[in-house]
């Protein structure tokens, strides 16, 4: 794979594991994202936070090029995995999307067992073998706090377990795939507190190993999980920072009142 | 006047349950005649040997033979032709006005008579390619025949599977075939096997594109282009040429079991299938 593209040089913190610069997504006519450059900080949990409509979704779905599912969709600027432009036409999605996986808004398992809703992604990379492939389902479910809940049953439809762990699931199942990156859209949107609990401490752990995008309509989420924070509105990003400088002591206005709780 | 409710809601249980009802008993009705005429005649003798005396007497062994070999032939033609129609319209192609244009030209072809099919698969198959009357003519009519069923019914099918499940599948680094064949199809299977055994039926029941295409010998085929004579087929000829009214309707009870038990497995297989998935 060969890219002219050279990284912007590092200045302090973390390496940067995705480059983003000056993304603008359009669907139709209509541009959703308007030009937002970051980084994706390696081994550390992003947080992107906003009200709904500001293309936080659209953000994501750009990083993993999920946005090409959409017939009218296109993009402009670039997003730089590794130093390797992801949009370059020799890149293949496929192996982007194994490297960089993606947690949805609603759990969403695969129509048939546990065990096998884990082992979809590897079978695809052609990992067999029956030991091999259950020490990975093991150890994904372990990572996402889940193992003790359904050891016992693997072999059962993923549609019978509870909306907690199946979101759960669906996090062992992406962890499953050994990707680089994790990218969850609002992952505890439909569960209960201690569902949510269980996933935040999933994640605070599994950033040891893996950088992580977090989407999340609740903003006491990002304010306890999220390293760096990134504030989005109508599309643009309007602030990023450290957690805490987001929720103490914001640069923006707009930041100010949406982290405040006075729109939103 | 204004009617109150309680009472237009009596009405409609009424005149609903009625309807249901109505249908219901007409077809028992048909069923039980079938059955009572046609009956007495059948025997185990009746299914196993061959016919005497162009059908007056004897049994109708190689009709009943021919009767499974067709609709097979033609499912086996039809089937990968139809379902890969409808994949490629439903997961490969936008919709645009192509898309539409070949829905459009498929709804047609599901509404033409059955006897064009046999009127063209006569000409085309029979004598124009010289496959003359066999089991592979009448199957390729067939098969064309049924095909906007299966397209259709394959298609609904498919796209009643979540898109959720299809945008899973490929953050998960499957590629569209990938998640065609492990996610999509499974997950449209029932649908799909619906629309195949409504052409099933149709196939078995089929009588006027038959007899134009596979002909209607008596004698037992031993090959794709031997010729062969349906059940229906054979019913037709028994009661139109006035050969045996016992034995045409002794078909005719044969063929009605023979399409019950086809819906039966069918329900059952479709069960089993649905209920191995949910557990």
């Amino acid at each position: 794979m060969t890219s002219s593209f050279t990284l912007v040089p590092e200045t302090v913190g973390p390496p940067t594991k995705i480059a983003v610069r000056d993304l603008k997504v359009f669907f139709g006519k209509q541009m959703a994202l308007r030009g937002v450059t970051l980084d994706v900080p390696a081994c550390r949990i992003l947080g992107i936070i906003g009200p709904a409509g500001s293309a936080k979704t659209t953000f994501l779905r750009a990083l993993n090029r999920m946005n090409e599912l959409s017939p009218d969709s296109h993009m402009e600027g670039q997003v730089v995995l590794d130093g390797q432009d992801v949009y370059h036409p020799e890149f293949d999605p496929v192996l982007l999307r194994k490297r960089v996986g993606m947690v949805f808004a609603l759990p969403m398992p695969l129509p048939m067992s546990i065990h096998d809703n884990i082992v979809y992604g590897p079978r695809l990379c052609g990992i067999r073998g029956r030991s091999t492939l259950d020490e990975l389902v093991e150890s994904s479910l372990k990572a996402a706090f889940l193992w003790d809940e359904v050891k016992d049953r693997l072999k059962t439809s993923a549609l019978r377990l509870s909306g907690g762990q199946q979101q759960r699931l669906c996090l062992a199942r992406t962890l499953a795939m050994q990707p680089e990156v994790i990218m969850l859209d609002e992952p505890c949107s439909g569960l209960d507190p201690i569902s949510t609990a269980r996933i935040e401490e999933a994640l605070t752990t599994l950033k040891a190993r893996y950088s992580i995008v977090l989407v999340t309509n609740n903003t006491k989420q990002a304010a306890r999980v999220a390293d760096t924070t990134a504030f989005f509105l109508m599309g643009e990003l309007i602030e990023l920072g450290p957690t805490s400088q987001i929720f103490t002591a914001p640069h923006d206005k707009r930041t100010n009142e949406y982290v405040t709780g006075r729109f939103g | 006047m204004r009617i109150e409710p309680k009472h237009t809601q009596r009405a409609a249980v009424v005149i609903l349950g009625s309807a249901t009802l109505f249908t219901l008993v007409i077809l028992v009705l048909i069923i039980v005649f079938v059955l009572e005429k046609g009956l007495p005649a059948v025997s185990l003798e009746f299914l196993f040997t061959k016919p005497q005396e162009m059908g007056r007497a004897g049994g109708i062994l190689p009709t009943l033979v021919g009767t499974i070999l067709l609709p097979l032939v033609a499912i086996a033609i039809a089937m990968p032709l139809g379902v890969g129609t409808a994949i490629y319209l439903t997961e490969y192609t936008r919709e645009t006005r192509l898309t539409r244009i070949i829905r459009f030209g498929t709804d047609c072809l599901a509404g033409i008579p059955s006897i064009i099919f046999g009127l063209f698969g006569f000409i085309f198959f029979v004598t124009t390619l010289g496959m003359g009357w066999s089991l592979l003519s009448g199957g390729l009519t067939l098969a064309i025949m049924v095909l906007p069923t299966i397209i259709r019914t394959s298609e609904e099918a498919i796209r009643a599977v979540p898109n959720a499940y299809r945008e899973v599948s490929c953050s998960l680094g499957a590629t569209r075939w990938e998640t065609v064949v492990k996610v999509v199809l499974p997950n449209a299977l029932p649908g799909i096997v619906t629309g195949m055994m409504l052409s099933v039926g149709r196939s078995i029941g089929e009588t006027a594109a038959v007899i134009f295409t596979a002909g209607s010998s008596l004698r037992m085929p031993h090959s794709v282009f031997d010729s062969t004579r349906t059940m229906a087929v054979h019913f037709y000829i028994l009661a139109r040429e006035g050969i045996s009214n016992e034995n045409a309707y002794g078909t005719a009870a044969v063929l009605v079991i023979a399409v019950l038990l086809v819906n039966m497995l069918t329900y059952w297989l479709m069960h089993r299938f649905i209920a191995r998935k949910a557990r």
